[in-house]
């Protein structure tokens, strides 16, 4: 059973990794749309990632006015 | 289609149209993989007519406000049919807006009923707005799990009546919707449409982009949005076509919906429109060097024979491949609720697919001018619709002027507003506050804008004003936020941006820890009303007697500045 720290890490490794960032260059509080310049589709396509790495189903609400890592790591905590 | 001009009302239309229609599909839900339900036109009647009872006996009568807060989906539809069907007023909200957001605009409008979505609810019913807004009485609630609590919510699936509704008659100079073009701060704009305002636009648009039984539109835009109401549910059900709703706007699932439901229509806004560029022109570079040439080639083809105008026919023989990725009977798409960069509708017509560039505000009822495809054009915003007059008001010497429109299908005026709304529609001509001009062949070429606003490209209208109460008790003098286009105006509707206009206190520096309390500030906000940097000025704001900032002079005064200079970045 992960932790919510570890549930954490793993997005925070998984984002970078999907936008081709360095292995450490994300912290939890980042706001992802401001640090990687992305916009909500390439948020959606992120999602979609973290989905197939978890096993979940995350809905569309579910992530809608999230726009940090921490809080989005909860919401997928929750589900897991 | 339905014989619009014989009708007096929305709902008088839609109730004609689920019977004449009745053994047509109308709705498609599908959630991922899965298709959830599909309804015909009788279905629909089945559904809505109970609910439209239990308004009723709740007390819901003519001219009542209901209000709307869902995602795109049938109950939507339903939802909005009854109160239609009772005489009621819509209040179309957006589902993306902040609860706080949300309850304001309510209580703005002073709906009497919600509907909305357990998910949606949740945050709804915790939020401290929610105080303020007592004019909600009924709250209806779709899909909440068995066990959920409701605070204070009923649920929608219950909540129907038994017996026959009675239709309630409306003229149509009544208002059928309050539509938020925008204003969550000071001065919510709530547009009062009236019932002749979406007949007549609905004439109009199906005149050069006809529905019929068959037709699958897929709605992805915001049902709230002014096009998506028209084009994902009025439009389609007077002519009895298909509305295909998906529960989720992943990409990969909404590609999938294209061949899946061979669809006819989509509108988007331009930013999921030069999503789609960059995919589809990565996925063409990426090509082996021989296939490349001939595709190149075929693309060269289809320019050439579709010059005058478009041939899907011959589109869709000569690119197959990207056809078939569309499910191969895509008609057009629709893009709006923004400006498009001309070579993103290029890239798109060079392949055959037709983009129905427009310009349009919810003001004016959805659509001004459309490209009518005679022959396509990338550099322009079309000809004004069949019953539209526009004119260029106080031109320059080069034609360019602020774009002012007179038809029937502009709004009563704005909710609770009458010097706003006097200010807007002078003499029955509404003033857009855009700035364009008329070529040789009739075509309306947009340059800018006059108005203090922005609009993202996902089609949001940002009103500087709005957002201010998010930097209220700032350790600064005084401050004000700008659209930096209304400032230094450009040649251009796209990359528009916000910025924060400080005055110190007397010595004052624009420190670190200022920095970083404006950007925290900042981040409250949705990120697309973000500001973008700021501007420092060292002298009083000019004001009124009565202490408001007179922005149009604090403009002038900031328009001497080097812009690239003044913004500071956050």
């Amino acid at each position: 059973m992960r932790t919510l720290d570890q549930t954490t890490q793993e997005v925070l490794d998984l984002a970078a990794e999907h936008f081709q960032l360095p292995e450490g260059s994300l912290e939890p509080r980042d706001d992802f749309f401001k640090k990687l310049g992305i916009d909500s589709l390439q948020t959606l396509e992120m999602l979609s990632r973290l989905e197939n790495h978890f096993g979940i189903e995350l809905p569309d609400y579910e992530v809608q006015g999230v726009s940090d890592f921490k809080t989005l790591a909860e919401r997928i905590h929750s589900r897991l | 289609m339905l014989d619009l001009s014989k009708y007096q009302s929305i709902g008088e239309a839609l109730r004609d149209a689920l019977d004449r229609y009745s053994n047509e599909v109308c709705l498609i839900e599908a959630d991922r993989q899965c298709e959830k339900e599909r309804l015909t036109y009788g279905d629909f009647k089945e559904r809505a007519h109970p609910l439209s009872k239990g308004l009723q006996d709740g007390g819901f009568s003519a001219g009542a406000r209901a209000s709307i807060i869902m995602t795109n989906q049938p109950k939507w539809l339903i939802s909005a049919y009854a109160i239609f069907f009772s005489g009621g007023v819509l209040v179309p909200l957006d589902y993306k807006l902040t609860p706080d957001e949300q309850w304001q605009l309510l209580k703005h409008s002073s709906a009497t009923v919600l509907i909305t979505e357990y998910p949606i609810w949740r945050q709804l019913s915790i939020s401290a707005g929610r105080a303020a807004a007592t004019s909600v009485q009924t709250v209806l609630v779709t899909e909440a799990p068995a066990n959920a609590d409701l605070a204070g919510a009923r649920r929608w699936e219950e909540h129907r009546g038994t017996g026959e509704p009675v239709f309630i008659a409306r003229e149509r100079r009544d208002t059928a919707c309050i539509v938020y073009s925008s204003g969550t701060g000071g001065r919510p704009k709530g547009c009062m449409m009236t019932h002749e305002n979406y007949l007549e636009q609905c004439v109009a648009l199906t005149s050069l982009y006809p529905f019929w039984p068959g037709v699958r539109y897929l709605s992805i835009l915001p049902t709230n949005h002014a096009i998506d109401f028209m084009v994902g549910f009025f439009g389609p059900f007077t002519c009895g076509a298909t509305v295909v709703h998906l529960r989720t706007l992943r990409p990969e699932y909404v590609r999938e919906a294209f061949p899946k439901y061979k669809i006819t229509y989509v509108s988007l806004v331009p930013l999921v429109l030069k999503n789609l560029q960059k995919g589809l022109q990565a996925r063409f570079d990426a090509l082996p060097p021989g296939k490349r040439k001939v595709f190149n080639a075929l693309v060269r083809i289809n320019k050439a024979l579709t010059k005058s105008q478009p041939r899907l026919g011959i589109s869709r023989r000569l690119l197959k491949q990207v056809h078939e990725a569309f499910g191969g009977e895509l008609r057009a798409i629709i893009v709006g609720g923004a400006f498009t960069e001309p070579q993103t509708l290029q890239f798109f017509y060079d392949l055959g697919i037709p983009v129905a560039n427009g310009y349009g505000l919810t003001e004016a009822g959805t659509a001004i001018t459309v490209n009518d495809l005679k022959p396509f054009r990338a550099d322009t915003v079309g000809k004004p619709l069949p019953g539209m007059e526009v004119r260029i008001v106080n031109p320059a010497v080069d034609g360019v002027g602020e774009v002012s429109v007179c038809s029937k299908t502009i709004m009563a005026g704005y909710l609770n507003e009458p010097e706003l709304t006097a200010e807007t529609i002078v003499d029955g001509w509404l003033l857009t506050g855009d700035l364009g001009r008329f070529d040789g062949a009739g075509h309306l070429q947009l340059t800018g804008r006059k108005k203090n606003m922005i609009v993202t490209e996902e089609g949001k209208n940002i009103y500087p004003e709005d957002i201010e109460a998010v930097f209220e008790s700032l350790s600064v003098k005084e401050f004000c936020v700008f659209a930096a286009n209304y400032i230094w105006p450009k040649p251009s509707n796209t990359g528009e941006k916000l910025v924060l206009v400080l005055h110190p206190e007397p010595g004052q520096q624009y420190s670190e820890e200022l920095r970083l309390d404006i950007n925290a500030r900042n981040n409250r906000l949705l990120n697309y009303k973000r500001v973008h940097g700021v501007v420092l000025l060292d002298e009083d704001f000019p004001r009124t007697a009565s202490l408001k900032i007179k922005r149009n002079v604090l403009a002038e005064r900031l328009a001497k500045l080097d812009s690239a200079a003044a913004i500071l970045p956050l």
